[in-house]
């Protein structure tokens, strides 16, 4: 096993630096969207000043709820973080090279949603079963798609290796445009949305119960298991878009054992990608609204068959670039 | 299918005479003993053949033309293994099992006759043998099924098992036969040296017929129609060797028959294996994810993943015929560890569904819940079982799924344009089946354990006594050691695929060690590493919540929040049904289910409605399309047959000579 | 485009809302994100048209870090508007006891804060402070949304 100091260092550094930027992040789109509503909005602290809030408070737990309950919001930030350490971020090649590859890193983004999911369950009541109930059919659907969207992007690198994916990028500047790459985007795009609870799929600020999707599994916790849990979801919303970002434009990326001025680079690189994302999911959140529960499997369907055709086109483009 | 009786279905209570319960727990203790000790000398066996393999032995059984050989190679020592592994724990858990529910006093020593069978058939050496054995094995089952026949659906479920299980025995005979014959030789070994020479169409006669049966017994669509009755009927101990160890015979069947022996056939071979793989475990996984009975769900499941090996095998006979033998190292290995994998959370998965049974009376869905606080133990293994089953991360299936996501991503593509067609629709199954596998096993787990108990029955559970907890506990262990390590596996496997594909550079097999890897393509992973990352990564949650929470208010444990009402009723909770009713929803042109609403109104007026009844039955719908009319057909043909049964002994005397008289003469 | 020109056009049109007296010192743990439940414990729905006032783009709470959320889970103050009925005593309780340490009770509109114009009905028990001990009084039948972010914001100290 060669694990240098620095793998160590670059993952901690990585997995504390997304932690810490997620929640401005969150807050940006949030700001964005109030300030497009003709609104002035709180700031783009607020978040964080809500996650800090939370830590504040004391924790609740409902009568005849299990060690599900009380564990998942370990499980899910545990996992938020650990996919933030392994996402190729600003530099390119991390642990992802050897000890997991995207299938693994969708697979731990995963068990952290299934762990919310039983939690919703154990909480005993309507609301907690509803939201697992529409975040498991979601889940079930989004599934098939980002596999099939990873499957799309390996093909051309012949691996399922993060570094493999962006090396292959970097080096074939023009695969970013294939139309297997395009698609599969396009594809990803939407699992992106429905994972991280974003229009159309679920709205992140609504009060009524029955349109909740992810809020409803988050009812019955309290004090510092909630700031976990929302401070999770931050996480993961940048794990995803820097995961968006750097799977289909990974230009300004660093490598691994780059010099430092290659590092910064590959920070403002990640950063403003990033932050045009962000901008572009709260700018369309003002003119898009939310699907109909039982409209949603369509969106998800469409997304799948979308990540088939990327699939087709990856086949049929890359045999010649290789 | 139904069958009348004459006989109306009166439930017999038993009559509990001492002498009668003091029988009953002999022969408890008898059979639990037979069975670890016919496990253990299984075990031992494997580990022996695995060390040097056991060449031809005749076995002496004392009946005249009745001849036993016995030959155990790797491939052999492999589902020894496994099945032997299996009955080991399910004897430890019928020891607490049958002392709750005692049937007859015949089941227990059912077991240990059973496991015997089966092990006969995996070391069976000749086509005789092989014969013998599965037949047994087959009527053993059919005992072991139809144990609690007092009831109206376990008789209907053992005889549609019975008619499947036949018609597969039916396929296979005249398969191997026709094999036998043509090769000339009995044996197996000796098969596996003249098969190559047999002509094309021949082979693929053989092909056809074997995979029919062997396809039958594993449980693959569209023939997978009796285990989803069967197995729920009977008693879990049973239930679980059918799906851990008697569906694994099937695979043994096509491993050696069509993949050892038949060798290198053409790629429409693995095409066809392919689709039944892709069809099964679309099937199992849909099905599963909207059934509302435990034991029904896995069984369901039982096909997704024998569906997802017999991808696996499919992909690797495929990449054999295109000439690219390391990609099909990887299929043929994904298929051997999910074959253990999926022995090892399916067993545990249906002993724990007995230990609930046994606790709460039931096994519906809709009516248990809140079972984890008062069975640890079960609700740990099952938790394990469900995990492993899902496909994530930390679970045994994410291994097996891995690998074999990997062989789809490095087959050669410039070989056969039919791979840029058959790969994605292969992906697109594979990928569909791991979404609503996962739906699945989170409502069987959720369900069960979770929520709050909805019936009397399950909120006066219990846990199960120690045997049926140790049991569990043990294969819990195996199951977390198979996901974290699944390097333990790798000199079986290696010897394996040295059997399955001789051709093959052993060089060229995946390397499993801590860290997973191919010689020569990309593509690494490693399970510990991510099962320690994740367990790290919370344990730097807690540390998180620790300093951000610096004055450590105490948790406060209050009832849930519910608006104001009094309180919430266990009916107010999602069951099981309403969870699963938008995947329903998404696939119901391909569930079909059957539903009703019969609307009745007050007899002084059409527009006062009286009361609405709505009825959704959810059957499988592969056997309501194909089934069915099969079945019709066959009433059909038989309603003309009986035309010839006029009664008349004139007449049946002179069918019996026209009959001799064709006989005589087709003899000359 | 039409949404798109309208917002352009627009532009911010949220108004200044001053604030009355000093941020309260005793509750820091929600400093900088004070989050309120509302209860409707019997009213006439006046209060509850000027509360909904606040949180639109005109007099937008949200500047000051003042959100309103479904659960009391995630809340730090209830919200009362309307003298407490017979029927509401008990879920009033309930929403109260589910809330997560440390938490405020803030009546607003005069039939919380004294009963107002219903004070001796045969359907009510009382104002807010006869059930649970409301820590602020926003009165006024009903109060001005600016009155009340000048009472909320006293909380969030924004």
């Amino acid at each position: 096993m060669d694990f240098s100091q620095m793998t160590y260092l670059y993952l901690i550094l990585q997995a504390v630096l997304l932690a810490l930027v997620s929640p401005f992040l969150l807050g940006m789109i949030g700001q964005i969207r109030s300030r497009l509503e003709g609104r002035k909005g709180p700031g783009i602290g607020q978040v964080r000043r809500d996650i800090r809030k939370y830590f504040r408070k004391n924790s609740i737990a409902p009568i005849g709820s299990t060690a599900v309950f009380s564990l998942t919001p370990y499980v899910y930030f545990g996992t938020a973080v650990l996919a933030a350490a392994i996402t190729p971020i600003f530099v390119s090649s991390l642990i992802s090279d050897t000890y997991a590859d995207l299938f693994a890193l969708v697979g731990i983004l995963f068990l952290g949603t299934v762990s919310l999911i039983l939690a919703g369950l154990d909480t005993g009541t309507a609301f907690g079963g509803m939201g697992a109930s529409r975040e498991m059919t979601i889940l079930a659907l989004v599934e098939p798609t980002i596999l099939m969207s990873i499957y799309a992007v390996s093909i051309p690198s012949h691996s399922s290796n993060l570094t493999a994916i962006v090396r292959g990028l970097l080096v074939h500047p023009l695969q970013a445009f294939l139309p297997g790459n395009v698609l599969a985007l396009a594809a990803l795009a939407i699992v992106v949305l429905a994972e991280t609870s974003r229009l159309p799929i679920d709205n992140p600020s609504t009060h009524l119960e029955l349109t909740m999707i992810h809020e409803a599994m988050i009812l019955e916790y309290a004090g510092p298991k909630l700031a976990l849990l929302e401070w999770a979801s931050a996480i993961r919303l940048g794990v995803f878009l820097s995961l968006l970002a750097n799977l289909f434009l990974p230009f300004g990326i660093a490598n691994l054992g780059g010099s430092f001025p290659d590092i910064l680079i590959g920070l403002a690189a990640i950063s403003l990608k990033v932050i045009f994302l962000g901008a572009a999911i709260g700018a369309a959140e003002v003119f898009i609204a939310k699907l109909r529960l039982f409209r949603v499997p369509e969106l998800l369907a469409g997304s799948f068959v979308i990540s088939v055709l990327a699939v087709a086109g990856s086949f049929l483009f890359s045999a010649g670039l290789r | 299918m139904s069958i009348n009786y004459d006989v109306a279905d009166k439930v017999v209570t038993p009559l509990h005479l001492d002498h009668e319960t003091e029988k009953a727990v002999w022969s408890i203790r008898l059979g639990s003993l037979l069975t670890e000790l016919i496990a253990l000398s299984g075990i031992s066996l494997s580990l022996l053949a695995m060390d040097k393999p056991l060449g031809l032995r005749a076995l002496y059984t004392g009946l005249p033309f009745i001849k036993l050989t016995i030959g155990i190679d790797f491939l052999s020592a492999l589902f020894l293994l496994i099945t032997s592994a299996v009955a080991l724990f399910v004897g430890i858990f019928s020891v607490g099992y049958f002392k709750a529910h005692m049937t007859s006093s015949l089941i227990p020593l059912l077991i240990p006759v059973f496991t015997l069978s089966m092990l006969g058939v995996i070391v069976a050496g000749d086509v005789f043998s092989f014969l013998w054995m599965w037949e047994l094995m087959a009527l053993i089952s059919i005992g072991g099924i139809l144990a609690e026949h007092r009831r109206s659906e376990v008789r209907e479920a053992g005889v549609f098992y019975i008619v499947m299980t036949h018609l597969g025995f039916l396929a296979i005979l005249i398969a191997l036969v026709f094999l036998a014959d043509r090769a000339g030789v009995d044996s197996f070994r000796g098969l596996a040296a003249a098969a190559p020479k047999l002509p094309r169409s021949e082979k693929n006669f053989i092909f056809l017929l074997s995979l029919i049966g062997f396809a039958s017994k594993a449980g693959l669509a569209p023939l997978h129609a009796w285990l989803p009755k069967a197995h729920p009927v009977a008693p879990s101990p049973i239930s679980a060797l059918l799906s851990a160890a008697m569906v694994n015979l099937g695979i043994y069947g096509i491993l050696r028959i069509d993949v050892e022996i038949l060798g290198h056939g053409p790629m429409w071979w693995g095409v066809l294996l392919l689709s039944l793989g892709a069809v099964s475990a679309l099937t199992g996984a849909l099905q599963a994810s909207v059934s509302s009975d435990l034991k029904r769900l896995l069984a369901y499941s039982t096909t997704e993943n024998m569906g997802i090996i017999a991808m696996a095998l499919g992909l690797g006979m495929i990449m054999i015929s295109l000439g690219a033998p390391e990609v099909a190292l990887i299929a043929f290995s994904a298929a051997i560890i999910h074959l253990f994998n999926h022995s090892t959370f399916k067993s545990l998965g249906f002993l724990a569904a007995g230990s609930v049974q046994s606790a709460a009376g039931t096994t519906n869905l809709d009516l248990l819940g809140g079972l984890a606080k008062k069975m640890k133990t079960t609700a740990l293994g099952f938790g394990v079982a469900s995990l492993g089953a899902s496909g994530l991360p930390l679970g045994s299936g994410f291994i097996s799924e891995w690998l074999l996501l990997q062989a789809l991503i490095h087959v050669p593509l410039k070989r056969s344009e039919a791979m840029t067609i058959i790969v994605p629709l292969t992906m697109a199954a594979l990928a569909l089946t791991a979404g609503i596998g996962v739906l699945a096993m989170v409502k069987a787990f959720g369900f069960s354990f979770l929520t709050r108990a909805k019936s009397a029955g399950a909120s006066e559970a219990v846990e199960s006594p120690g045997s049926m907890r140790g049991a569990m506990a043990a294969l819990s262990v195996i199951g977390i050691i198979l996901a974290v390590a699944p390097g333990i596996l790798s000199s079986v496997v290696d010897k394996v695929l040295h059997v399955i594909d001789l051709s093959a550079n052993p060089g060229l097999s995946p390397k499993l060690n801590a860290m997973i890897s191919f010689p020569g393509l990309r593509g690494t992973i490693s399970p510990w590493i991510i099962a320690s990352g994740v367990i790290v990564a919370s344990l730097a949650a807690f540390v998180v919540k620790l300093i951000g929470n610096k004055k450590l208010v105490a948790q406060a444990t209050l009832p849930p929040w519910v608006c104001g009402i009094d309180a919430l009723t266990p009916n107010m909770n999602y069951s099981a049904t309403s969870f699963a009713e938008p995947i329903q929803r998404v696939f119901d042109d391909v569930l079909k289910p059957d539903k009703r609403l019969q609307v009745s109104h007050y007899s002084e007026s059409k527009y006062l409605i009286e009361k609405m009844e709505y009825n959704s039955k959810q059957q499988d719908s592969i056997e309501k399309v194909l089934y069915v009319p099969i079945l019709r057909a066959v009433k059909w043909v038989a309603a003309l047959a009986r035309r010839a049964h006029s009664g008349n002994i004139h007449l049946y005397l002179a069918y019996g000579i026209v009959g001799l008289v064709i006989f005589w003469i087709l003899a000359r | 485009m039409g949404l798109l020109t309208r917002i352009l056009k627009k532009g911010r049109f949220s108004e200044e809302a001053p604030m009355l007296g000093q941020p309260l010192s005793e509750i820091e743990a929600f400093r900088g994100s004070f989050h309120i439940r509302h209860v409707d414990a019997g009213s006439c729905n006046g209060c509850e048209l000027e509360l909904s006032g606040c949180f639109g783009p005109t007099y937008d709470a949200e500047r000051y870090s003042i959100k309103l959320t479904p659960s009391p889970r995630h809340a730090d103050g209830l919200a009362v508007t309307g003298v407490v009925t017979r029927n509401m005593e008990k879920p009033l309780l309930d929403a109260h006891q589910a809330m997560s340490q440390p938490s405020v009770v803030i009546a607003i509109g005069d039939c919380a804060c004294n009963g107002g114009l219903f004070k001796d009905g045969y359907g009510v028990v009382g104002a807010v402070g006869e059930v649970i001990t409301p820590d602020a009084y926003i009165p006024g039948c009903p109060p001005k949304p600016e009155e009340i972010i000048a009472g909320l914001r006293r909380f969030s100290g924004r």
